[in-house]
C-alpha cells in the first residue's frame, strides 16, 4: 500500500527539492533549450534547430574527444581505486582509532586548499628543469618529459580525487562485520584472500561509489588536462572551451555539455546498479 | 594640588567646539569625497584598469575605472550581446572585432577633431576598422607584432628568424601554441608565401592546413594566457608559434631567457583599439580618457603597461617613452634607428592579423580543433 505523504515528511524534504529543481532541473532545462539555439554575428538567437546536434556529432574530432576522455577518467577511477584501496585498508584495520581519526584528518586537508593551487604546485615538480628531474640528473639520468602529457593529467586527477576515493573506501571498510573476517580466518582462508573472498565484497557499495565519483570528477575536469596535460590532447572539457571561443558558439558547447552529462548519468545508474545487484533489503 | 587640566593659552570653548565639529565631520567629508569619485566602467583584457595605467587619470578627474576583463574577443562580444546598451562606458577591442562592433551598434561615433589623430604616424590615421563609411568609431591605442618566441639558451636569433624553425628535430615536443587558431594559422600562412595571409583560395587553404598538420609531431602543448607564460619561463616550450613581445617582454623584464622576433617570412600585427559604448551615460568622461591614452603622455604609458607592453602609433608619444625610458624604447624598437618598428611596417613585413576572408571564421576554428585532436 502506497504511503501518503505526510507534511512534516515534505517539510523536511522540501529545500531539497527546491536545490535540486534551481540548481539541477532548472539549468538541464536551459541547456537542452540552448543547444538548438543558433548564433548569428555573435549574438545567440532562441531558436529550434537541430543544426548544433548534427555538426557536433558529425564531427571525427568530437568522437575523438569523447572516446578519449571516456578513456582518462575510466583509467583513473581504476588507478585512483588500486591505489587508495591499500591506504584505506590499512587505515581501517590495521590504526587504532585515535590514529585513524588523525589518517582521516589527514585526508581531509587537501580540500583545505585550492586544486587549482595544488595542479600548478606539480608543474614545478613535473617540469624538464623540476624537482622530479633534479633527482633524476643527482644519479645522472633524465630528464624525463613529465609534464604536457597523459601521465602528468593522471596525476592531476589523482591530486583531485585520491582523498575522496580513500574516505569514500574507508567508511566503507569500517563497517564491515568483523566476525565474518575472523569466521573466513576460522576456515583457513588465508589473508589475501579474504581481502578478495570477505573484505572487498562486504565492501563492494562504497568501493563502486568511491569509483563513480572519480569517474565523475575526473570525466568534467579541465585543470589537469590544461595545466599538466599541456591541453594536448584535447579533452570534451576542453572541446567545450574550445568550441565557446572561436565564434560564440555557446549552443554547441551546450551539445557537448549535455553529452557529458547523459554518459554520466548512464554511468552512475549502471554503477549503482551494480554495487547494489543482488543486495535485498 | 588638584587634578583639573586646564586648557592650553588661547584654546577657547569656542575655538573647542570648531575643532570637535570639524573632527566630527572630517569623516563625513570623506564619505563624500569617495562617494563624488565617478564610476567609469571599462570592459578589456586584463590590465588596461589596473593602477599603473588609470591611477594619473582617476586621480585628475575624481574618477574610478571599473574594469571587467574578458579573455578573447569573442568572450568580449559575448559579454556586450548580453548586456544592456550603456553597460559599458569605454571598450577596447582588438582590431578585427572592430568591425563586429561596429556592425551591430555597440559603440558610439567618434569624433575625430576630438583626438590627437595628426600626433599618430600617418599608418594609423584611417586604421582599417577603426572607420566606417566616412565616420569614426574607435581609436587604435597600442599594438604589437606577433614571431617566433623563443628560448635564448636553446635558439640563435639567426636561427629563430625563419617559421621553419618550428620543425627542427631539436625541437620536438618543445613547441608550444598559444591556443588560438587566428594567429598560429596566420604565421603558417606567411609561410606558405601567402602575401595576405588570412586572404588565401581554397588551394591555399587546403596547403596551409597541410603545412600545419606537418608540425603537429612538433608540438608540446596548447597553452592559454598564463600556460604560455609558465612553459616559456621554465623552458618546458623552448620556441612557441603564434605569440609575440606581449608575451616574452613580460618575461624578459623578469630576466627569463626568452625573447621574439620578427622571422624573414614577416610577422603579423595585433592591434587594439579603444571605443565609447553606445549608450553610455559618461560619454564626456569616456572621450576625455581616450584622449588621455591617446595622448603622447598616456601613449607613453601605454607602452609600459605592467601586464603586457606594446608598440604605440603616437609618434609624440614615442618621443616621451624615449625621453622616459629610453632602454625600454630601445628594446620595442621605438627608436628613431633604422629598421624600427615603423621601418617594419612600411617594408611590408608586417601585416594585420584579421579574420580569413575567403573561409569562414567557423572553418578556421573547426580544423584548429582537427588538428588539436590529431
Amino acid at each position: 500500500m502506497r504511503r501518503s505523504i505526510s507534511l512534516y515528511g515534505l517539510t523536511f524534504s522540501l529545500p531539497m527539492l527546491i536545490w535540486q529543481l534551481v540548481f539541477f532541473v532548472a539549468p538541464l532545462v536551459f541547456l537542452i533549450a540552448l543547444s538548438f539555439w543558433t548564433v548569428k554575428n555573435f549574438k545567440m538567437e532562441p531558436d529550434f534547430d537541430t543544426v548544433n546536434w548534427v555538426t557536433m556529432y558529425g564531427r571525427s574530432v568530437f568522437w575523438q574527444s569523447y572516446g578519449l576522455t571516456l578513456a582518462l577518467a575510466t583509467a583513473a577511477a581504476v588507478i585512483t581505486s588500486i591505489l587508495a584501496f591499500p591506504c584505506s585498508f590499512a587505515i581501517a584495520f590495521k590504526l587504532s582509532p585515535k590514529y585513524r581519526q588523525w589518517a582521516i584528518f589527514l585526508m581531509v586537508i587537501p580540500f583545505f586548499t585550492s586544486y587549482l593551487v595544488r595542479v600548478y604546485s606539480w608543474q614545478i615538480f613535473l617540469s624538464d628543469n623540476g624537482i622530479i628531474n633534479g633527482l633524476f640528473a643527482q644519479v645522472g639520468m633524465g630528464p624525463f618529459p613529465l609534464l604536457n602529457t597523459v601521465f602528468a593529467t593522471m596525476i592531476g586527477y589523482l591530486t583531485l580525487t585520491f582523498p575522496l576515493v580513500v574516505l569514500l573506501q574507508l567508511f566503507s571498510l569500517i563497517f564491515i562485520d568483523r566476525t565474518l573476517i575472523e569466521a573466513a580466518h576460522n576456515l583457513r582462508c588465508g589473508r589475501i584472500r579474504t581481502v578478495f573472498a570477505v573484505v572487498i565484497p562486504s565492501a563492494r557499495v562504497g568501493l563502486v561509489i568511491a569509483a563513480l565519483f572519480c569517474f565523475i570528477l575526473s570525466f568534467g575536469d579541465f585543470v589537469s588536462p590544461v595545466y599538466l596535460g599541456g591541453g594536448d590532447p584535447t579533452t570534451l572539457s576542453i572541446l567545450i572551451t574550445d568550441t565557446t571561443k572561436s565564434g560564440q558558439q555557446w549552443p554547441r558547447a551546450a551539445v557537448i555539455a549535455l553529452t557529458m552529462i547523459a554518459t554520466l548519468l548512464a554511468v552512475a545508474f549502471a554503477a549503482v546498479g551494480f554495487a547494489y545487484k543482488g543486495r535485498t533489503k | 594640588m588638584t587634578g583639573i587640566i586646564r586648557p592650553s593659552a588661547g584654546f577657547t570653548r569656542r575655538t573647542l567646539l570648531a575643532t570637535g565639529a570639524a573632527a566630527l565631520a572630517m569623516p563625513m567629508l570623506g564619505r563624500r569625497a569617495n562617494a563624488a569619485a565617478t564610476e567609469l566602467t571599462m570592459l578589456a583584457w586584463y590590465g588596461h584598469a589596473e593602477p599603473d595605467m588609470v591611477a594619473e587619470f582617476e586621480a585628475e578627474n575624481n574618477v574610478k575605472f571599473v574594469p571587467k576583463y574578458y579573455t578573447g574577443g569573442d568572450n568580449m562580444l559575448g559579454l556586450i550581446s548580453q548586456s544592456p546598451p550603456g553597460t559599458y562606458d569605454v571598450i577596447l577591442s582588438d582590431a578585427e572585432y572592430v568591425q563586429a562592433l561596429n556592425a551591430a551598434g555597440y559603440v558610439e561615433e567618434l569624433d575625430p577633431n576630438d583626438y590627437a589623430l595628426a600626433d599618430y604616424f600617418p599608418e594609423f590615421q584611417n586604421f582599417p576598422g577603426n572607420w566606417a563609411d566616412g565616420k569614426l568609431f574607435s581609436m587604435v591605442t597600442r599594438f604589437g607584432f606577433l614571431g617566433v618566441a623563443y628560448n635564448t639558451d636553446a635558439l640563435t636569433e639567426a636561427e629563430a628568424a625563419n617559421y621553419n624553425v618550428f620543425w627542427d628535430p631539436k625541437l620536438t615536443g618543445k613547441v608550444g601554441h598559444f591556443d588560438w587558431h587566428l594567429p598560429n594559422l596566420g604565421q603558417i600562412s606567411l609561410l606558405n608565401g601567402n602575401a595576405n595571409p588570412y586572404d588565401i583560395d581554397e588551394a591555399a587553404w587546403t596547403a596551409l592546413k597541410e603545412k600545419t598538420m606537418s608540425l603537429r609531431p612538433q608540438i608540446g602543448g596548447f597553452f592559454d594566457y598564463g600556460g604560455t607564460f609558465s612553459s616559456l619561463n621554465d623552458g618546458q616550450m623552448l620556441a612557441f608559434c603564434g605569440i609575440g613581445d606581449w608575451i616574452t617582454g613580460v618575461l624578459e623584464k623578469s630576466g627569463a631567457k626568452v625573447k621574439s622576433v620578427i622571422p624573414e617570412q614577416g610577422g603579423l600585427q595585433w592591434s587594439e583599439c579603444f571605443s565609447i559604448g553606445k549608450g553610455s551615460a559618461k560619454a564626456d568622461l569616456a572621450k576625455k580618457w581616450i584622449q588621455y591614452i591617446t595622448s603622447a603622455k598616456g601613449q607613453a604609458k601605454s607602452a609600459q603597461m605592467a601586464a603586457y607592453p606594446a608598440l604605440i602609433p603616437n609618434q609624440k608619444g614615442w618621443e616621451v617613452l624615449q625621453a622616459e625610458n629610453p632602454d625600454e624604447a630601445k628594446r620595442q624598437g621605438m627608436t628613431k634607428d633604422a629598421g624600427n618598428a615603423i621601418d617594419m611596417i612600411r617594408a611590408g613585413r608586417i601585416k594585420y592579423r584579421q579574420w580569413p576572408v575567403q573561409q569562414g571564421l567557423e572553418d578556421w576554428n573547426d580544423f584548429w580543433s582537427e588538428y588539436k585532436g590529431a
